[in-house]
């Protein structure tokens, strides 16, 4: 079907590659954003107090709040050292779920190949953080509890940690692309009042799904940087 | 025998040897002329269904355990959130892998 994306009008982007015009065009945004954000933060004193209403720095402090509160639930006091790596993650992924929402564009995560990309990077932050914990003894990780059950285990380990960004980027791009597909329908089915309530649905699953990608990422560091073996 | 058994016994095989028939029918029906789109069709449905009742069960399961954490401690209401919202997610990846299966075979039709 023929679709439109404002993203069609910058030239050069064709119907295949406009996720990744979506994607730079949320990435400058999100630093025009970050950039205000940290003026509005002030110094000195006024840094230090939150704010009371829900301006940038409103928002910025609702966005490490709540990563920071999540890490600290799961990992302990290694929490607040990994939480500004984690915000980002949530930010970025919210924000691309958020534009799905203005009526025109796609959002960058309903491609599977921006999903698996975050995925990638999930994968090779809990994998370097595992190193840099243990050295290299991090691969006996993959060995399972006892020695001889290592050729049972070492297969086993290696399939379900290969198949950690692939379901981290299936389960995202398979949100974003039900909950805008269903958009879609339920306006050629109701007038156009009544779906008001998909777009509460929608920013509901946006939230909820860059909160999850978030909670895996850090229980996936968790497991690989715990100590109890 | 007790007769009730003979019975259901009689209803049994009647059935199951009368639908081997008609199922041999409507298999030849449904797969010979277009290519299968029917098979296809009918398959991305049937099991997006089926997907659906084992996440719609397993989710209320740990809804309701949520929920009766809450009733018998309403402090603890903050501490349950997080890991009921995790299960909820990850039961949930499971009907999704299925419903990006029936988005492919939907488009081979």
């Amino acid at each position: 079907m023929a679709t439109f994306n404002w993203t069609q009008l910058i030239q050069g982007v064709t119907h295949d590659t406009s996720h990744v015009a979506t994607t730079a065009i949320g990435f400058g945004v999100m630093l025009v954003l970050a950039v205000v954000g940290r003026i509005a933060l002030g110094s000195g004193n006024s840094a230090v107090v939150p704010s009371n209403r829900l301006g940038f720095k409103g928002f910025f402090e609702w966005n490490i709040g709540l990563v920071r509160d999540l890490g600290y639930e799961l990992m302990g006091d290694q929490g607040f050292k990994m939480a500004p790596l984690f915000a980002t993650l949530f930010f970025f992924i919210f924000f691309n779920n958020i534009a799905g929402l203005i009526p025109g564009m796609t959002p960058a995560t309903e491609n599977l190949n921006t999903t698996i990309a975050i995925g990638l990077f999930s994968f090779i932050t809990y994998n370097a953080f595992g190193i840099y914990e243990h050295g290299l003894s991090y691969l006996k990780h993959f060995l399972g509890p006892v020695l001889y059950l290592a050729p049972l285990m070492l297969p086993i380990e290696i399939i379900s940690h290969f198949f950690r960004p692939i379901s981290l980027g299936l389960r995202l791009r398979g949100n974003m692309m039900g909950d805008h597909l269903v958009l879609g329908i339920f306006t050629d089915l109701l007038p156009p009042p009544a779906t008001v309530i998909f777009y509460f649905i929608g920013l509901f699953v946006c939230f909820m799904q860059a909160f999850v990608f978030t909670m895996m990422s850090m229980i996936y560091v968790s497991m690989s940087v715990s100590h109890d073996h | 025998m007790k007769s009730s058994i003979k019975a259901l016994s009689i209803m049994a095989a009647t059935t199951l040897t009368s639908s081997l028939a008609f199922g041999e029918e409507a298999y030849a029906a449904a797969s010979s002329s277009d290519g299968g789109t029917g098979l296809i069709a009918v398959s991305a449905g049937l099991g997006l269904a089926i997907a659906v009742i084992g996440g719609a069960l397993a989710q209320g399961k740990i809804g309701a355990a949520a929920m009766e954490g809450i009733a018998r401690n309403p402090n603890a209401q903050k501490n349950m959130f997080t890991p009921m919202i995790l299960g909820l997610a990850l039961v949930e990846s499971l009907v999704i892998y299925m419903l990006v299966i029936a988005f492919l075979l939907q488009m081979k039709i």
